[in-house]
């Protein structure tokens, strides 16, 4: 072991082979989201490779994979947030409970009100926190009217665990608050609106430790109700709070499996290698 | 294995002796940066209050003015030959008379006709209608005798101010001895006195440096302005969220772009003359109308607020964008509800460079004829008008000595509603920030 590390061929990981076959169960019994043969182009450049994944009903499933594997890009296929990069192009299938995304008779705005988002940094709107939580409903027509909003924004604070921190100071802007804070108010903005899917791309990867430790404490929570997909570059963290892990290298899903799986026994070599941090 | 820095390609010795040698060069060379920089400040100052201090000597006098005081009898008959107290009954009265009866009391009733001009030579010839115009102010004061300031003539006023002076010979200046010997007399009955000018605010233009005023061109101005505000803001905002966030990135916009920068830099006159083909000949709207002029200056603004208000949206960060997307807004209420309220604090200060610009345009409003001579206060933007930097521009023209300090005057004018509009505009930005930050 202690050879390779030191072998420059064993290090560089861009000349391995990468196989055309996911390893693992890519498939599950109850599937909420799945993705089949789907390709992504940013102008000619191929950045998410023939994927094949299900992501089952409330399980919290990780993406994990060197910088610049396509996993956040695949994420960001889930919602159509792709959409937004001119360039981008996607090819392929994604079904939501069954409707595909792509549909046209599907407006975009109704899919991102199913399948929530949080991103790598913080970012909540330079407004009051009670109108960072209640802008969603508002402009979905949740709530029938102020005394309802009001209880709307208590319930996705208090899922998101931050009622009993920002009750006294609603009318605050939400900048104001700590970044830990700020994070967990926009993972309470991404609930208000009643998602079934809540998308996380890195979503710690700009907090401190303890901050981090609340969030993922939060995303245990969540995962009763939600099925959530995270994108990761901590491998402890994914194996905290991962049901399944999904691996990816150079725009290919390696290998899929049993977070326990995958991180005591992974099958491919690639796996192995990036988990124990060989290379990435 | 060797010891690298041992291999390196300076011993650490030799290194921190150049090290030190380059410090002193790097200090030497930031010192002398920074004193270019403080020269550069002191030398702007200076230039600023020479500019200053040249407007406000010349200007500050422009301000006020000389009057004789003179007791008048309004003559119930002379004054209302009707006799029903009417504007139009009061004005063809003989307030003429009355006032040139008044003043040849106050002189001791000189005798001859060469005397009695000399006389009338110190009177504004606008005395008449301010008769007038104080008895239909004031009809109480009919059949009585009351004391009534007069303007001075502008030469007398220069006389006065000693710009003419005495010991030039009679035929070389515009007052002449008599006039003089009879400035004197007032002057030592203390009937001369030096005051604000009541004429400045409140006049309109006139050949008559001592009764001539600003207040039909700022009226112009503010009407033409409003024009420009109503037309160039909403278009350039518009133009600017349509080109950053709506439009597709392709050679079409590209050209676009590069023409709106262009545009900015076209001569102000260029637009002028546009706007006399467009509006005026090929629309057919009326010369000299503020509703032409700030058309015109609107274009001319265009460019710079669809400029900075492009810079102000770019500045609002992609991630609030994303936010609001994540949540399901759609790509309007994204627009609508987080790029342009935190841009607006942007997309107004280049509407403040845009407006204050254009205040002080002249060249394309003298091609529309808005340099027109308009004794009326505008009521509209359908009336003809003029502006305050045409009425500068006109005053700057004219021989009289009193115009000088008319036009130093205007200036001081023009520049305090161009600071009052941008305290304005920065008042209202504040505000702006504090809400979104």
């Amino acid at each position: 072991m202690v050879d390779k590390l030191t072998d420059p061929k064993e290090v560089d990981f861009q000349d391995r082979e990468v196989p055309d076959e996911t390893v693992g169960e890519i498939y599950v019994d109850n599937p909420r989201l799945t993705a089949r043969n789907v390709n992504v182009y940013y102008a000619d450049k191929l950045a998410v490779d023939n994927v094949t994944l299900d992501v089952g009903s409330s399980e919290v499933i990780a993406f994990v994979g060197p910088s610049g594997c396509g996993k956040s890009t695949l994420l960001r296929c889930f919602n159509r947030m792709n959409d937004t990069i001119d360039i981008c192009r996607m090819e392929g299938v994604i079904n939501i409970d069954g409707d595909d995304i792509n549909d046209p008779k599907i407006d975009v705005v109704s899919l991102r009100a199913r399948v929530g988002m949080v991103f790598q940094k913080p970012n909540p709107f330079p407004k009051s926190i009670f109108d960072n939580i209640a802008y969603g409903p508002r402009i979905h027509g949740l709530a029938k009217d102020s005394v309802e909003l009001d209880e709307i924004v208590e319930r996705s604070l208090e899922r998101a665990g931050l009622w009993s921190e920002v009750k006294d100071r609603l009318d605050q802007p939400g900048t104001s608050l700590s970044g830990g804070q700020q994070q967990r108010l926009c993972i309470a903005r991404a609930v208000a609106v009643g998602p079934e899917v809540i998308l996380m791309d890195e979503p710690c990867s700009a907090l401190d430790p303890i901050a981090t430790a609340k969030v993922e404490e939060l995303i245990s929570e969540l995962r009763k109700q939600y099925t959530i997909v995270i994108v990761t570059h901590s491998m402890q963290q994914a194996a905290r709070v991962s049901d399944r892990t999904a691996y990816f290298h150079l725009g290919k899903l390696v290998e899929v499996g049993e977070t326990k799986q995958i991180f005591t026994r992974p099958v491919h070599r690639l796996t192995e290698d990036y988990i124990t941090g060989r290379f990435g | 294995m060797t010891n690298p820095i041992e291999n390196g390609p300076l011993s650490p010795q030799e290194a921190a002796i150049r090290v030190q040698a380059s410090l002193k060069k790097r200090a030497r060379s930031e010192r002398r940066f920074q004193y270019l920089g403080i020269a550069a400040i002191t030398l702007s100052i200076l230039f600023l209050v020479l500019l200053f201090a040249g407007i406000f000597s010349k200007g500050i006098p422009g301000m006020f003015q000389h009057y004789v005081t003179l007791e008048v009898l309004l003559d119930k008959d002379r004054m209302d030959p009707e006799g029903d107290m009417s504007a139009a009954s009061l004005y063809s009265g003989d307030a003429r008379g009355i006032v040139n009866e008044s003043l040849m009391n106050a002189l001791g009733s000189p005798e001859g006709r060469k005397a009695k001009r000399a006389a009338r030579a110190i009177l504004s010839s606008a005395s008449a209608s301010r008769l007038t115009e104080f008895a239909i102010k004031n009809p109480e004061y009919i059949g009585e005798i009351v004391a009534v300031k007069f303007a001075v003539d502008d030469d007398i006023d220069s006389f006065l101010r000693g710009f003419i002076a005495r010991e030039t010979p009679e035929s070389d200046r515009r007052v002449n001895d008599q006039t003089i010997e009879f400035v004197d007399r007032l002057n030592q009955a203390s009937l001369i006195s030096y005051e604000f000018s009541d004429y400045l605010f409140t006049g309109s233009a006139s050949r008559d440096a001592e009764i001539a005023g600003i207040k039909g061109a700022l009226i112009g101005s503010i009407w033409t302005l409003g024009v420009c505000l109503l037309i160039a803001f909403p278009l350039g905002v518009a133009t600017a969220v349509y080109l950053e966030e709506i439009a597709p990135k392709n050679r079409m916009t590209e050209i676009i772009e590069i023409n709106i920068n262009n545009l900015a830099a076209v001569p102000s006159v260029v637009f002028g003359i546009m706007g006399l083909a467009i509006f005026i000949i090929v629309f057919g709207l009326p010369r000299s109308i503020p509703l032409v002029g700030g058309i015109v200056l609107a274009l001319m603004t265009l460019p710079t607020i669809i400029i900075s208000s492009r810079a102000a949206i770019r500045a609002v960060p992609p991630s609030i964008r994303d936010a609001a997307l994540g949540v399901g807004a759609s790509k309007m209420q994204t627009i609508l509800h987080h790029v342009i309220p935190p841009a607006m604090p942007g997309m107004l200060t280049g509407t403040i460079i845009g407006m204050a610009q254009a205040l002080g345009e002249t060249a394309p409003l003298l091609m529309i004829g808005m340099v027109a001579f308009i004794v009326d206060v505008p009521g509209g933007v359908m009336e003809p008008a003029t502006a305050l930097p045409v009425q500068i521009f006109m005053w700057a023209d004219f021989a009289e000595r009193m115009f000088i300090q008319k036009t130093s005057a205007a200036i001081i004018v023009l520049l305090a509603f161009l600071i009052t509009m941008n305290a304005g505009a920065i008042i209202l930005r504040k505000k702006l920030e504090r809400r979104w930050q």
